[in-house]
């Protein structure tokens, strides 16, 4: 009887391991084929060893795309971390207003990512959008079709609008987690509120902190839509993350070298989330004054 | 430090958590405040610590309007239910937080930390973080640093609420020893009678039920002369059983056909309705002694809880519990007998006011 069950469950994770072999498998492995091999047609494949891993690491540009990358990254963690915790803080603790202020955070969650590109673009343009003209009446040029640091400005803008909401939700629900009792303790030890947040609040919230890091990281590191929509990668390169490069390289056809790229890129992002969680676990744990 | 309630209440909105209330606590005290859940027990600590102003009456300390002192500069330490610490201190810094802010030597902070770590046994643990430990162990963390500040007023809100049976136990024994070399007024806050006598044996108790104080004085004589029957339903775990009946013609009637000679504490009573009630420690289901009143009755439910087994009986409509010794495995609906003492009786006139009590002796005994 236990036996005839046994093989009836195997036959019930079936189903997910189809999905996940078409889903996730076998488009991994494809990339992976791809990767070692030169292909000029079907049937026309020839191994290649690790001939486009090497020629993609000495690529100037991709070595271009990934500073930026990295650059661009950085800046979105230092912003948006700080800003969705500021937030989270200064949001109400009870009331009608806190439905108000969480629906306001949810929408800009609610967007699809080209939309807010679309609605940057038109809210950006020198010639009819709100801020260019704006920006343009007081004197300070703005257009992100030229400017590369304008190009930048824009994209870190609406990468800020869209994702802040989802740090300060975080933050906020790790804030809502702490027991009453602890700010009772701080108030009858006389704490000051930035001790309070030092010593209580910002603690409490590491694990979300993490969480918040981590998803922040990797999508923006993953940015596509923005600066495809934006600029297509312009003015010159100057938004050319490594995802636009990347289709740039595989709508080029250069299969191999994109598949390259691909693994390489993916390695990337698995190296720094498991960075960043390891420094993460650790902030905190080796304060000892 | 003495801490002086004077008709103090407390109301949130339209909702009174506190009725108006006269306290007088010395230094040194010991005193529990018991009552079941929501009778007002954190609002009093919260009133007490500052934490929240009275709506009405005054709160004076030292003899003075405690209104115009603000927060920091009342030497205050309190234990919550929930383990509270600082979440990236170690223990060590956790306990000498209150003696780094009072800005003492740093030898000296290490030599008071040591010595309550000590106490509560946490020495091995000193450079561990709260995230680390056991419940128990963080538990003692936040009572070390509460002694830690040496405080005037010592407040504990139901602190071994949240720990294991066994835990509990041996903290309660450590915090008796504890609060015994304190000359702060210590106030500890339990909704278990068991643990108000353990605690509070020899101070004071403070019988609370929904916002109101319903006696007051030594935890002894609370216990056996309860004032009303409320607080006989509140200090009694499990609850007292009772049973409405009637003084007439020199004898006692209890509920349809239980009667009893009116003798020793019972011999005062007028004749009229009365409530009588017997604590379940003091139902057997063996004869204990010649003039036990025996009772026919039906097990409903027998629980065994450690080394005590609760029997429910049920006696022509009335349930009884007995509380026993030992492990008893009874059949359900079996016919038992259940045997009560005369003297073990407590009575409440109509009003649920005490009429009579057993006798007991007020010289120091360990609390059960």
């Amino acid at each position: 009887m236990e036996k005839w069950e046994d093989n009836r469950a195997w036959f019930m994770v079936l189903p997910v391991f189809v999905i996940v072999a078409f889903s996730a498998i076998i488009p991994l492995m494809t990339v992976v084929n791809y990767s070692v091999q030169d292909i000029f047609g079907p049937g026309e494949a020839y191994f290649v060893g690790t001939e486009w891993f090497a020629e993609m690491l000495s690529n100037t540009r991709l070595h271009d795309a990934l500073l930026r990358q990295f650059l661009f990254s950085g800046l979105v963690l230092l912003i948006e971390i700080p800003l969705g915790v500021m937030i989270a803080l200064a949001m109400p603790a009870q009331g009608w207003r806190v439905s108000l202020c969480l629906v306001l955070l949810a929408l800009p969650l609610l967007i699809p990512w080209n939309v807010i590109g679309t609605i940057w673009i038109i809210f950006t343009r020198p010639d009819i959008g709100l801020m260019g003209v704006s920006l343009n009446a007081l004197g300070l040029e703005f257009d992100h079709t030229a400017a590369p640091l304008d190009a930048w400005v824009t994209v870190m803008l609406m990468e800020v609008w869209h994702w802040t909401p989802l740090v300060a939700l975080l933050a906020y629900a790790g804030l809502r987690a702490i027991p009453d009792a602890y700010y009772q303790a701080a108030r009858i030890d006389g704490a000051s509120a930035w001790a309070v947040f030092r010593y209580i609040q910002l603690p409490k919230m590491r694990g979300v902190l993490t969480i918040a890091v981590l998803l922040r990281f990797m999508d923006s590191f993953l940015i596509y839509a923005e600066p495809f929509v934006l600029t297509g990668g312009g003015p010159g390169n100057s938004t050319t993350f490594l995802s636009i490069y990347l289709v740039k390289l595989s709508t080029a056809m250069d299969l191999g070298p994109a598949a390259a790229f691909s693994i390489i890129y993916f390695l990337i992002v698995l190296l720094f989330c498991w960075l960043f969680y390891q420094a993460l676990q650790n902030v905190g744990t080796g304060d000892k004054s | 430090m003495s801490l002086v309630f004077e008709g103090v209440s407390r109301k949130v909105g339209a909702e009174t958590h506190i009725y108006p209330m006269d306290l007088a606590l010395e230094p040194g005290s010991l005193n529990v405040i018991l009552g079941p859940t929501l009778a007002g027990k954190t609002s009093i600590l919260r009133l007490m610590a500052g934490l929240d102003k009275p709506s009405g009456g005054r709160i004076l300390i030292e003899g003075a309007d405690s209104r115009g002192i603000p927060l920091r500069r009342r030497r205050v330490a309190m234990v919550y239910q929930q383990f509270i610490n600082y979440p990236s201190f170690t223990v060590f810094d956790n306990i000498a937080s209150p003696l780094r802010r009072a800005g003492l030597e740093r030898a000296e902070i290490d030599r008071r930390v040591g010595e309550i770590a000590e106490v509560l046994k946490l020495t091995p643990l000193l450079q561990r973080l709260p995230a680390e430990l056991s419940g128990g162990q963080q538990q003692r963390t936040a009572l070390a640093r509460a002694l830690a500040k040496d405080a005037d007023l010592l407040l504990l809100d139901e602190p071994l609420v949240n720990l294991d049976y066994k835990l509990r136990e041996e903290l309660r024994e450590e915090l008796r020893a504890i609060f015994r070399r304190r000359s702060a007024i210590v106030v500890y806050a339990t909704t278990e009678p068991g643990e108000a006598l353990m605690i509070g044996g020899r101070g004071s108790v403070l019988v609370l039920d929904q916002g109101r104080l319903l006696q007051s004085g030594p935890t002894l004589a609370a216990y056996h002369q309860p004032a009303t029957l409320r607080v006989g339903a509140v200090f009694s775990d499990p609850p007292m059983n009772l049973i409405a009946g009637e003084v007439a013609d020199g004898r006692a009637r209890l509920g349809a056909d239980i009667e009893l000679p009116l003798s020793g504490q019972l011999a005062r009573l007028s004749p009229g309705g009365y409530t009588f009630g017997v604590r379940a420690n003091h139902l057997f289901v063996a004869r204990q002694s010649e003039d036990d009143i025996a009772i026919e009755a039906r097990v409903e439910l027998a629980e065994i809880s450690g080394s005590e087994t609760f029997i429910h009986a049920a006696h022509s409509g009335t349930s009884w519990v007995a509380q026993e010794e030992g492990v008893h495995s009874l059949g359900l609906g079996e016919a038992i007998q259940v045997f009560v003492n005369p003297r073990h009786l407590f009575a409440f006139d109509g009003e649920g006011r005490l009429m009579a009590a057993p006798a007991w002796s007020a010289a120091p005994m360990a609390a059960q």
